[in-house]
């Protein structure tokens, strides 16, 4: 669900996918997702394809598929949900290995794990040739809110901090014995949040004031422009409209 | 509880991707009085912490697990503006960097996680505390019913919007019933953690609890002439007008009405599906208003089906918005004729 995201994906390199701006990465990918969720799910070659355009790209921006299949652990718990479906659903029943399963379940399945996992992959891949700040540079360029994508870089230059606080704590905790087994330990594990929050913000507070004293005036100064050409844009939309022209062609033939 | 690419379809991703925008937006405004100049980086600050104390996993039962979704946390700490601004920046943040919750599903997963708990949980909280007695004792007791009730709240929710517009073939009555009960028992080690959290943090420093503010004894000055009260805390606020949100929710209430209705699952819902099966509607009367011009969610007279079922929906808004509208103001027009005769 939540929780595993110790590690970030970011993987520097250097090629054609890394070097693209941030804004036409974010917006190709966005396109991308919706595309394959708008491709009729019973057109399987176009699922084909689709994988076979994340696959030149993961293989432009030489990111090897043992990364990528590693970092799909995400999906996991949808997965399973996924899996379900066939046997919980409504409607005709069809004998598949012996078993009576729904019909449409097994659309429905076959439709989420499709998409779930093509949608993951190429958030994968955007996460891992994309420094995460600029990630956020391309997302004002992109005319995000500004407060919105500021909250986010401070989050992002925080975590980290916060992160290596609460290990401390938890080291803390388990050299002096503690376990957290059941319902008893709750305030045990509450109190460090507690003592958590405390520790952050009045950081935070000490940080703010250094950065008033430093001349911040409530924006960021924006060092790097790093506009993008016509020619980026065209590399990157190529990604969206090979999928749009498959899923087309799919809508056609359906 | 992240929802991943490929659940919703295109409709329902779009009017909860519109839903979402819209609430961002009311929450960038309503976030900038509550932390004053200092929005962004603390709100940064709080986002890092929720995204650590989800992290934090804490047993529920024999040998399951369940993680903080933290809208209340958040809410009763810092206020619950900031609190949607920082959970959905969290949600941005899994999204694109960690791969975690589909890109086309960011709406729903904002409008469930971020602002549906939030929304819910803050609102039992100030319930609760209005009615309880003055005092800070009553805050983790409100901050334990607020978070308890958001989770199942937001699972319903999820539910609601799987039934208008999901995927899968599954009764939804059943799995109303499924995800209601599992999110009843993770909404109570939320509501456990959440109490103590904050009770932690009301015990060293009440001045940073958001939900705590103006339940603190006021400081007496007493000097020879006598003892006056000094007034201590945030000045009140200046009124706002409600009416951008108003609007804002008005519009968002009918497009969902008249745009996404005619893609709602035309099959019975759970309850008249059951009937029909049982062989309930056998002996049914058929409904005295069932000659409405309203009947069935469709005009009467109107050609095309698209436009009668939209027509019937943002009418059916209407109608819920006027009935609504002159209950609140009955209550409200008694309140103030209440508070009057006390003054």
């Amino acid at each position: 669900m939540g929780a595993g995201h110790q590690r970030q994906l970011y993987r520097p390199g250097d090629t054609l996918v890394h070097r693209l701006p941030p804004q036409c990465k974010l917006l190709a990918v966005a396109c991308f997702a919706v595309v394959v969720v708008a491709t009729p799910r019973e057109a399987f070659w176009a699922f084909g394809v689709h994988v076979l355009l994340l696959a030149v790209v993961a293989a432009v921006a030489r990111v090897p598929p043992a990364f990528v299949l590693r970092r799909m652990v995400i999906e996991l718990p949808f997965v399973v949900f996924a899996v379900a479906l066939p046997v919980i659903g409504l409607g005709a029943r069809v004998e598949v290995l012996g078993m009576s399963l729904s019909a449409e379940g097994l659309w429905a399945a076959w439709n989420i794990l499709a998409k779930a996992t093509l949608g993951v992959v190429a958030s994968v891949l955007l996460a891992a040739t994309t420094e995460p700040r600029a990630m956020l540079q391309g997302a004002r360029r992109l005319r995000l809110p500004p407060l919105l994508v500021q909250i986010a870089m401070f989050m992002l230059r925080y975590m980290d901090v916060i992160l290596d606080e609460m290990r401390r704590m938890r080291i803390a905790r388990e050299s002096r014995g503690f376990a957290g087994r059941d319902l008893r330990h709750l305030p045990v594990l509450a109190k460090s949040a507690g003592a958590l929050f405390i520790r952050s913000y009045e950081r935070g507070e000490r940080v703010h004031l250094a950065m008033l004293s430093r001349g911040y005036t409530g924006t960021m100064p924006v060092i790097h422009e790093g506009g993008a050409s016509a020619g980026d844009w065209a590399t990157a939309v190529l990604l969206p409209v090979a999928a749009l022209v498959t899923a087309a062609l799919s809508w056609s033939l359906s | 509880m992240h929802v991943p690419d490929g659940f919703f379809n295109a409709p329902v991703s779009v009017a909860a991707g519109a839903f979402a925008a819209t609430g961002l937006g009311v929450c960038l405004r309503g976030a900038r009085r509550e932390l004053d100049d200092r929005t962004a980086p603390m709100a940064g600050l709080v986002a890092a912490f929720i995204f650590a104390v989800q992290m934090l996993n804490f047993p529920v039962a024999a040998g399951t697990s369940g993680h903080l979704l933290g809208g209340t946390l958040a809410a009763v700490l810092v206020g619950p503006y900031t609190a949607v601004l920082c959970v959905s920046v969290v949600l941005l943040v899994q999204g694109f960097f960690f791969a975690d919750g589909g890109l086309t599903a960011l709406g729903v997963n904002i409008t469930l996680m971020a602002i549906v708990t939030t929304v819910v949980g803050w609102t039992v909280f100030r319930l609760i505390v209005r009615a309880a007695p003055r005092g800070r004792s009553v805050v983790p007791i409100a901050a334990f019913f607020g978070a308890a009730v958001s989770v199942p709240v937001a699972s319903l929710a999820f539910t609601a919007l799987f039934w208008i517009g999901g995927t899968a073939p599954i009764d939804v009555s059943s799995v109303a019933v499924t995800m209601g009960g599992v999110h009843v028992l993770i909404g109570l080690g939320e509501g456990l953690i959440t109490a103590l959290t904050v009770s932690s943090v009301l015990a060293v420093r009440p001045d940073l609890v958001y939900g705590a503010r103006g339940l603190t004894a006021p400081l007496l000055l007493r000097t020879p002439g006598g003892t006056t009260e000094v007034a201590t805390g945030p000045a009140p606020r200046p009124h706002r007008s409600a009416r951008p949100l108003l609007a804002g929710g008005a519009l968002v209430a009918v497009v969902l009405a008249g745009v996404v209705s005619f893609y709602a699952s035309s099959s019975p819902d759970g309850l008249e599906k059951v009937a029909a099966d049982k062989g309930l509607n056998t002996h049914e009367a058929s409904h005295p208003l069932g000659e409405s011009p309203l009947a069935g969610y469709g005009v009467k007279g109107v050609g095309s089906e698209r436009l009668a079922v939209g027509l019937a929906g943002v009418a059916g808004v209407g109608i819920t918005v006027l009935a609504g509208g002159a209950i609140f103001y009955a209550v409200r027009r008694r309140g103030r004729s209440a508070d009057e005769a006390h003054a």
